[in-house]
């Protein structure tokens, strides 16, 4: 499983990649291995005012819809709106090609909140016990 | 409670199969993959592990031994070596399972139920035959695999030779594998031409061996045999059709016969005369969101049903269900299924979804 070290992680399974203000937001590696195909992204619109924690998107797969939720508090600045029409892009390239948005955060320190590789690591060979 | 498993499980642990809870049992849901199985299903050819299913044989005349009243289809009228598709009802017409049963002589009978309701069916079967009649419940020794897709009988010709290609849809004959006797009928549950092969339990990892050395063979779960056949149209027992709906209000009343006498007959004939109250329609979305089991379904404000069955059409590339709403509520009609605050509007089409020529 493709943990990469400069994210943060939640325990929903969100990845955070910090560049400035700006944060990129997707599901992770696991999250998508879990989901399976995934057929359908409901994405949040740009200007969306997100708290930490709260509802911001759907993820569907063939059998199932989930929700998914914001890694940091902040304003979406940038959908990608590629996910409409390919939302495989999130089983093949979960990090990169599958990002679901981006947001401008205002208090960094909210990632006291998440995990770093390591943890999320842990967390998640837990899960499997 | 623990779970139920086939002979084949470690089969599917090594191939790193998803498994999850089916009726009882734990079941691969998907090896590759929903997509990619489903795509090989319509195009290649598929092995699917239905053991779980439950078979029954028995024993006595048609009518004599009650079987004739306890099923919906008409079994006297059956060739021997043809099978046929109906329905076991209660007094009250409601659907206590869907089964294939199969003519294997004059007065010998197999029975293919439905995993989960295999014991209550059991109970009712012995509840109704008559005395003299032998039933057998042979689930545990007899295995199960569906073959399904366009390259099947290329496939299954390889191990059980030419004879295969003159079965006719829905008809079967013996066969012969590693000595024993095996059943292989022309049905199946993806709408694509497909073979049931029935086989004594301690065989069957061997046929999966063999069949998964061929290049065009895939393994497939339980998930695409789902879109597959919903893509059909075909009901799954327990979502689609269960004791609280009839044939007549699933639409299914074709696999009905009522020139002859059955249980729920009387209660039936009622409802035809009236009409049902309500009709399971399909329905199809306009984007890529799916309707889920248990959604709601509303004619604008109104709520006229739910969900049944809803998943992602992987052939279609759009949102599909089914669900019982208003009689009144017909092909063409727009609908909206919604689920707190997700909204799905759908089109009310007719069945199937799927067709060789609308992909």
């Amino acid at each position: 499983m493709n943990i990469p070290k400069n994210l943060f992680y939640t325990k929903d399974h969100e990845w955070a990649r910090i560049e400035g203000k700006s944060v990129y937001v997707g599901i992770t590696d696991y999250a998508q291995g879990s989901l399976g195909d995934i057929t359908f992204i409901d994405l949040p619109k740009v200007k969306d005012a997100l708290k930490q924690s709260e509802y911001c998107a759907t993820v569907e797969s063939v059998k199932a819809a989930s929700e998914v939720y914001a890694p940091f508090s902040g304003v979406v600045s940038l959908v990608n709106s590629e996910l409409l029409a390919h939302p495989e892009l999130v089983n093949q390239s979960p990090y990169e090609l599958g990002y679901f948005f981006v947001m401008e955060i205002s208090n960094e320190t909210e990632k006291t909140n998440l995990m770093d590789a390591v943890a999320y690591e842990k967390y998640v060979q837990g899960l499997a016990k | 409670m623990d779970l139920k498993t086939t002979p084949l499980i470690d089969e599917h642990r090594c191939l790193n199969a998803k498994l999850a809870s089916f009726g009882g049992w734990l079941m691969p849901i998907q090896y590759e993959g929903i997509l990619a199985e489903h795509a090989h299903t319509r195009q290649g050819v598929s092995v699917f592990d239905i053991c779980h299913m439950g078979e029954f044989l028995l024993e006595g005349e048609a009518v004599s031994s009650g079987l004739d009243r306890i099923v919906t289809q008409n079994i006297s009228s059956m060739p021997v070596g043809s099978c046929r598709y109906g329905f076991m009802l209660n007094e009250q017409a409601g659907i206590i399972d869907d089964l294939v049963v199969y003519r294997l002589k004059d007065n010998n009978w197999m029975l293919v139920v439905n995993a989960a309701t295999t014991a209550a069916d059991e109970v009712h079967l012995k509840k109704h035959l008559s005395v003299d009649s032998r039933f057998e419940n042979v689930s545990d020794k007899t295995a199960k695999l569906d073959v399904q897709g366009p390259l099947s009988l290329e496939a299954l010709k390889d191990i059980f030779g030419e004879g295969l290609s003159k079965l006719g849809y829905y008809t079967f004959s013996d066969f012969v594998f590693e000595k024993e006797c095996c059943i292989i009928s022309r049905t199946g549950y993806t709408g694509e031409l497909g073979f049931e092969v029935y086989l004594p339990s301690q065989l069957v990892v061997k046929l999966w061996e063999l069949l998964l050395r061929d290049p065009r063979v895939k393994p497939a779960g339980l998930g695409c045999r789902d879109t597959l056949r919903l893509e059909m149209g075909y009901p799954l027992y327990g979502q689609d059709i269960d004791t609280a709906h009839t044939p007549l209000a699933a639409g299914l009343e074709r696999f009905v016969d009522f020139s002859k006498d059955f249980i729920g007959k009387a209660v039936l004939l009622e409802e035809k005369k009236r009409g049902p109250k309500e009709r399971l329609v399909c329905f199809k979305a306009a984007s890529r969101r799916s309707p889920r089991h248990g959604f709601g379904i509303y004619s604008g404000s109104s709520s006229v049903g739910t969900v049944a069955s809803g998943s992602f059409s992987p052939s279609l590339s759009v949102g599909i269900g089914m669900g019982y709403v208003r009689t009144d509520l017909g092909i063409g009609v727009e609908l909206l299924v919604k689920d707190g605050s997700t909204e799905i509007p759908v089109t009310i089409v007719k069945k199937p979804f799927y067709s060789k020529t609308s992909a």
